[in-house]
């Protein structure tokens, strides 16, 4: 079996990574710009994965099981702000989140 | 040895006083204020009294006796003792301060008792006492700087004793300011002797000096520098031409601080100051004919001003800066001895003239021009008498204490060492001017009838506590001469004899000229003459003017209208100062020193940078703006620019 050269999993990461960076920039619902950030990690994650494998190392699947751990705390928190906004707002729109300024 | 181991109690006894009355005082009545400040001062007077006993059973060869107690400045080579010197040139003035001082001190319980600020003004009278007397003890001449600032510092206090009173205040900055001049070249004096001798400490100084030639005329050098460096702190403090103008406004303080300090002690310190270096200035002939000429010239001017003036207390203070030249001139000539022997008699007549003066103001109510007055002979009749002997000491007449200090000081400018004729000349003008505006005013004074409204004045004698003192310093004014009454008069020239220790190397500097007995007999005789004769003229024409043809001097005046113009208005010298001085100096700090420097400069560069950093907040908070997004996108750019700069430098690396 021919193993998968790492540069596709990395190149896979980066388009991952990439759309998740446009989607957070650009979308306005709060929901999806937090399901964008999802996906930026998991794009490292593959990331991580993907170098473990290659140099055939541990390190890099400690550090996924981090990111995990972080991702699943900060979608309880986040997910909580985000029906506090909800509720305040009558709207899950960014824009009208601007109160913290000069 | 009590007090001889422990010189600072002198010191310390008048500074307790003023610390307790100041910090204390003010909720004190004025019987416990009295007791604080009458009392250490008469402490330490009585202590000044057992040093004199201590010290006159001391042997010759420990005398001067020098205390030092502790290190006070050490930077290198410069090294500075608290260390205090007793010797007859500061008994005498010890003697001198504190009796008058203490003399002072009761006579102001009685002039005071009806003002505010009471426990201040006795607070700031015992600082003086301290400062005055640290300045006569001093051992080297930074200590004595310390007292010769710290009388300043307290003479500004009690000129501008009435601060609320816009003429008090300005009177004390003056006083302090134009004495400040003179103190610039006291301090680069100074410097200039610890440069020369390597130490600031008088035993060590007179030493040296002792070894070093005498300077003459035609080669001056360092001595010379020092001396006439000196001599202008002198002439500050002592108000001498050219910076007398600050005495006359002193005035304005209490009267028994203008007794004190502006007549009897402080203003005295330049005289005491040229004799304690009297081993420099006797080797430094230049300075010993600036100091005469500067004392001689400032003694007929001002007497010349006091002709005219109208205030009480106006003539007194043209009569001490005259009075003042006068033992400029006898140091000048070489006679400190005499020098110090006026100040001390002028410390009793004066200081007596002025509290006498204190008194006739207190019994017409405040009232201080003597064209309003008149007729107080009979009603405050002791306040006349002992004015009267006060008068007829500074006039010079026999045998009261001016006439044998004042006719010391003629015959030395006549016959002394440094003699010379003409000073002696001018000496015996300001004595005619003396005597005549002395007379007139205790004729204006005294004498004719009342010029005021006897309904509204209640002329009244003044309370005993102020008469105490009269009596004592008239007492002392006619027999205090006694004590230098030369052999000639049947005396025993006690004091020269007492002081010669001090001023040994002047006679072998400059020996007198030698005269057989019966000739320096008879020309002592015939200046002594000479000295009463002018006494008496001023005395007619005072009392032919002002007795006699009371219309006369009005008459004079018009006939010498542009003259008594330019006399009254005291020759407009401080109107020229104003211009010449004053406004110019006004005009740079104002508009130079003030809108430019101050404002422009230093306020420029401060307001200058906080206004730089509120605009780039202002700026720069922009970037706040609530909106997620905007954040987000800064993130990725950063993130971006992170990134394209690994990239760059992987390449570099990879070339």
């Amino acid at each position: 079996m021919s193993a998968v050269p790492i540069s596709y999993y990395l190149v896979l990461s980066a388009i991952l990574f990439g759309l998740g960076v446009i989607a957070f920039v650009f979308k306005r619902n709060i929901i999806t710009i937090f399901m964008a950030i999802e996906l930026m990690l998991n794009a490292v994650n593959l990331a991580f994965v993907a170098f473990a494998r290659a140099h055939n190392q541990l390190d890099g699947l400690v550090f996924v099981f981090f990111v995990i751990v972080v991702a699943a705390a900060e979608a309880a928190v986040g997910l909580a702000i985000v029906i506090t906004i909800a509720q305040n707002r009558q709207s899950l729109n960014i824009e009208r989140v601007n109160l913290l300024k000069f | 040895m009590l007090l001889l181991d422990h010189l600072w109690i002198v010191l310390a006894l008048p500074l307790a006083g003023a610390a307790i009355n100041g910090l204390l005082g003010k909720r004190w009545p004025q019987s416990a204020v009295n007791a604080v400040g009458v009392g250490s001062v008469s402490l330490a007077f009585l202590s000044v009294a057992e040093l004199v006993r201590e010290f006159s059973a001391l042997p010759v060869e420990q005398i001067p006796w020098v205390k030092s107690y502790f290190p006070w400045i050490t930077a290198g080579t410069f090294h500075v003792d608290f260390s205090l010197r007793v010797d007859q040139l500061s008994i005498v003035m010890l003697l001198t301060v504190s009796f008058v001082g203490l003399l002072i001190h009761i006579y102001s319980t009685g002039y005071m008792a009806h003002e505010g600020g009471y426990y201040r003004f006795f607070s700031y009278l015992n600082l003086f006492m301290f400062f005055m007397l640290t300045l006569v003890m001093a051992a080297n001449i930074v200590v004595m700087f310390v007292g010769w600032e710290g009388v300043g510092l307290c003479s500004y206090l009690l000129i501008g004793f009435w601060f609320l009173k816009k003429s008090a205040a300005d009177a004390g900055k003056k006083a302090f300011i134009v004495t400040r001049l003179g103190d610039f070249g006291f301090t680069v004096g100074i410097l200039l002797l610890f440069w020369t001798f390597g130490s600031v400490d008088f035993g060590v100084i007179f030493g040296k000096a002792a070894g070093m030639p005498a300077e003459s005329m035609a080669q001056a050098g360092i001595l010379t520098s020092i001396c006439l460096l000196l001599f202008t702190g002198a002439i500050g403090k002592s108000a001498q031409l050219p910076l007398y103008v600050w005495l006359p406004d002193a005035m304005e303080g209490p009267t028994p601080v203008s007794a004190l300090i502006h007549a009897a002690t402080m203003v005295t310190a330049g005289v005491y100051m040229v004799a304690r270096m009297n081993p420099l200035f006797s080797r430094a002939p230049i300075a010993m004919l600036a100091v005469a000429i500067v004392g001689a010239a400032t003694a007929l001017y001002s007497a010349t001003i006091g002709l005219t003036q109208r205030d009480i207390k106006k003539v007194l203070a043209y009569s001490t800066v005259s009075q003042l030249g006068y033992m400029f001139l006898a140091c000048g000539v070489g006679a400190y001895g005499a020098g110090i022997f006026h100040l001390m008699t002028h410390a009793f007549f004066k200081g007596l003239l002025f509290l006498a003066a204190g008194s006739v103001i207190h019994a017409m109510g405040g009232e201080q021009d003597m064209l309003k007055m008149g007729g107080l002979r009979k009603k405050i009749p002791v306040t006349f008498w002992t004015m009267l002997i006060a008068t007829l000491a500074i006039t010079g007449f026999p045998p009261f204490a001016g006439f044998f200090s004042k006719d010391e000081i003629l015959f030395s400018a006549y016959a002394g060492p440094y003699a010379n004729k003409i000073l002696w000349g001018v000496g015996l003008i300001a004595a005619v001017l003396t005597s005549f505006y002395m007379f007139r005013l205790v004729f204006l004074t005294f004498f004719g009838s009342p010029r005021f409204d006897e309904k509204t004045v209640h002329v009244h004698e003044s309370p005993k506590n102020m008469l105490a003192p009269l009596v004592i310093l008239a007492i002392l004014s006619t027999i205090g001469g006694w004590f230098a009454a030369p052999k000639f008069w049947g005396g025993q020239d006690f004091f020269h004899g007492y002081l010669q220790p001090v001023f040994a190397g002047v006679d072998k500097l400059a020996p007198a000229p030698e005269l057989a007995e019966e000739a320096l007999h008879s020309l002592e005789l015939q200046l002594s003459g000479a000295a009463v004769l002018v006494a008496l003229i001023g005395f007619f024409v005072a009392w032919w003017m002002y007795i006699r043809k009371p219309e006369a001097p009005a008459n004079l005046a018009r006939s010498l209208h542009g003259l008594y113009t330019l006399v009254v208005n005291k020759y407009y010298v401080d109107e020229i100062y104003a211009a010449v001085i004053v406004r110019p100096f006004l005009w740079l700090s104002t508009n130079v020193l003030w809108h430019v420097v101050d404002e422009g400069l230093i306020d420029g560069t401060v307001n200058g940078a906080g206004h730089l950093a509120r605009r780039a907040g202002g700026e720069l908070r922009e970037i706040q703006s609530g909106n997620a997004r905007s954040y987000a996108s800064w993130v990725v750019i950063g993130a971006v620019g992170v990134t394209v700069m690994l990239v760059v430098i992987w390449i570099r690396m990879v070339r």
